[in-house]
């Protein structure tokens, strides 16, 4: 694992990157209540938990690298910069959501921001990102693209075919694996014979390295320089160490994980982790974390509403976009 | 590959016209690459690459790995990212493994995505029967392929097709399947003179006749002709359809031609339940049954994975003479008068 990045704190750094995950958190607990009141349906996996993964990474990435995501995405869309009234508009499938109301939760696009989607087959996202990063290198482009999935896509033969092939054509390919030890309730070490996963990566020849990713500091770290080696002409993955604090879909009576360990889990959350470093080093006050936190919620009041005022999509154009409209 | 006896000037083979085209688009537009199993060194599993690699070089003739689901998944990448990819697979079987990328990705990416993106990928891939390759290697999916919205379908059977359909293909945003009847490759003949390009859109009638009309496309489009001829001798004039795509179905062909005929026959290497043909039978049900002077009929292949041994396998597919019986029954019904 990354050493801790406590040197290279400053104030402004650390209280974006706080604000980022609690604008996530407060996003995903807002959704969690709009389920409950039947505003958002289908399918609905929530990133609490997690938020240290999309904000690290995406902070350390450029504008110009695509992204692909899972069905647990709505921290990488918000981390990318889709505004958080698109992302919410689409959970309501409103017609003013960064899909059109098309996809819901588990497929958020936004082009405009190389944002190439919310891919709900596990592991059906890493062969896209490998052809997007052979269109980047056959095209001479500087950008990479980082791929998210689960530690459940590990074992998917997608996953061990995209880096055989990543790293057989040294495509910039970033391989973000999510690793929260469950994909639905099935615990990593009941699905893998080697769980090890960064050691699986590496088989491959690819660069690989584990990350405590409760701690978004080292995230961003070592994205940041793994991504400068993809940038030099090599795929690398990395192994983000994290949990899932919530039930896996809103359907999950989670029987398959004791409480405790959720509970111990969320003792050294992202941001908790933060906060206490950044009070410890004199960097924010109890003030200052209350008021993240209402500037967070306001958003989200300010997105639900968006949501609740657009309109749906005419029933007119549902056959529209199965062809394209475009000519590209 | 040059063969012995010198041919009549103009002549070749299917593999040629899709070798030529494949060299035109390589040639005309930077963004196209072509890859898949073999398409390199090897030449190609049915040698329409062949050549290729030393005029294009590995970038653009690019062999991959045994990964059907990840090579497809890497066009569609490809194309998002703004290239023109050229996607073989080997034969249709082998392209269940990519089915995930083809029918969850591909397909639905337009539309579930509000019309942000479109996936302008073509795949090719071998289909059919007839050469004694045995349950695995010899199966017609294509009409499966043709029941997924978002998808583009065509098959071409002529030469003129082979040529010219993946330009055309190419010029879509969307993701086409162009399938190659594997039978047809050795097909030899000449293109027709000053035509440039083709759509894929509409049928084409290859044949001309009042009494009844074959439906088809692929292989099934010859034993069709074959079958049409040798009606003609009996005084049966057949109209030979070539649907040439089969996602979108040319309804309005099909519908003119079965108006003039009064009758129809739907030839298919695909199995019967659940089916293309069963799809262009109900909609001449739907559009066109009061102007019927029989059923619709059909004629695919029996209902059993196709043997290897060569009579079963032959038994197992439409064929000129049964189709020929098929249509004579249709004419004159057992009985009837
Ligand atoms: C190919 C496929 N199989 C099964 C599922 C059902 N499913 C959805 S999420 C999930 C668990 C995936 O776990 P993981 O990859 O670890 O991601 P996490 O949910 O933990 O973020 C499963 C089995 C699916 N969506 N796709
Ligand atoms: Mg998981």
């Amino acid at each position: 694992m990354n050493a801790p990045a406590a040197a290279l704190l400053t104030q402004t750094h650390g209280l974006e990157l706080l604000r980022e995950m609690m604008r996530i958190r407060a996003f995903e607990d807002r959704c969690y209540q709009l389920y409950g009141q039947m505003k958002i349906r289908g399918f609905l996996h929530l990133y609490n938990g997690e938020e240290a993964i999309a904000v690290g990474a995406l902070r350390a990435l450029r504008a110009e690298d695509a992204i692909v995501a899972t069905y647990r995405e709505h921290g990488h869309a918000l981390a990318r910069g889709i505004p958080m009234n698109r992302v919410m508009a689409e959970l309501f499938g409103k017609q003013t959501g960064c899909s059109g109301g098309r996809g819901g939760s588990m497929h958020l696009f936004d082009v405009s921001r190389k944002f190439y989607g919310g891919n709900a087959i596990v592991a059906g996202g890493l062969p896209i990102a490998v052809g997007l990063a052979l269109a980047q290198k056959l095209r001479g482009e500087t950008a990479l693209t980082a791929c998210f999935f689960g530690d459940g896509a590990v074992a998917e033969g997608e996953f061990h075919e995209s880096l055989n092939l990543a790293a057989l054509w040294k495509l910039p390919v970033l391989f973000l694996c999510e690793n929260n030890l469950y994909a639905m309730g099935t615990a990593l070490d009941r699905a893998q014979a080697e769980t090890d996963i960064s050691a699986r990566a590496a088989a491959y020849r690819i660069d690989a390295a584990a990350v405590d990713a409760m701690d978004v500091l080292a995230v961003e770290a070592a994205v940041a320089r793994a991504a400068q080696a993809v940038r030099g002409g090599a795929p690398a993955f990395l192994e983000m160490r994290t949990y899932r604090f919530r039930a896996h879909s809103m359907f999950d009576p989670q029987l398959y994980r004791d409480r405790a360990e959720v509970e111990a889990w969320q003792k050294k959350g992202p941001i908790i982790t933060l906060t206490t470093r950044l009070k410890a080093q004199g960097l924010m006050r109890e003030e200052d974390y209350q008021r993240l936190e209402r500037e967070c919620n306001a958003e989200v009041d300010s997105a639900v509403q968006f949501a609740e005022r657009s309109p749906w999509e005419p029933l007119s154009d549902l056959e529209r976009y199965v062809y394209a409209e475009r000519r590209t | 590959m040059p063969n012995d006896a010198p041919e009549p000037a103009g002549t070749l083979t299917y593999r040629d016209a899709v070798r030529e085209a494949l060299s035109v688009a390589l040639r005309e537009d930077p963004r196209v690459f072509l890859m898949g199993e073999d398409v390199g060194r090897y030449g190609g599993s049915y040698a329409v690459s062949k050549g290729l690699l030393a005029a294009f070089g590995p970038e653009r003739i690019r062999d991959t790995p045994l990964c059907e689901s990840t090579f497809v998944g890497a066009g569609i990448g490809a194309a998002l990212g703004g290239m023109r990819p050229i996607v073989e697979v080997m034969t249709v079987n082998f392209s269940l493994l990519a089915l995930d990328q083809i029918v969850n990705n591909a397909a639905t990416l337009s539309h579930m995505s509000g019309g942000q993106i479109s996936v302008p990928l073509v795949i090719r891939l071998a289909t059919g029967a007839g050469r004694q390759l045995g349950a695995q290697h010899s199966h017609s999916l294509e009409g499966w392929y043709a029941h997924i919205p978002g998808l583009r379908i065509a098959v071409p059977a002529t030469l003129d097709d082979a040529r010219f359909m993946l330009a055309a293909a190419l010029a879509l945003p969307d993701p086409v399947l162009l399938f190659e009847h594997l039978y047809l490759y050795n097909m030899e003949g000449t293109l027709t003179e000053g035509l440039e390009r083709v759509d894929l859109e509409h049928a084409a009638v290859r044949r001309t006749g009042r009494d009844v009309t074959l439906i088809s496309y692929g292989w099934g489009l010859h034993k069709c002709l074959s079958a049409a001829a040798e009606l003609a001798k009996e005084g049966i004039e057949a109209e030979v359809l070539d649907l040439r795509t089969l996602r979108p179905l040319d309804d309005a062909a099909i519908m003119a031609s079965v108006r003039h005929t009064r009758r129809a026959l739907i030839v298919d290497e695909g199995w019967r339940s659940g089916s293309l043909a069963a799809e262009i039978a109900t909609r001449i049900v739907e559009q066109a049954f009061y102007e019927l002077d029989a059923p619709v009929a059909r004629l695919c292949s029996t209902e059993v994975p196709i043997p290897y041994a060569k009579h079963l396998e032959d038994a197992a597919l439409p064929s000129p003479p049964r189709i020929a019986a098929a249509v004579r029954a249709l004419i004159a019904p057992a009985g009837g008068g």
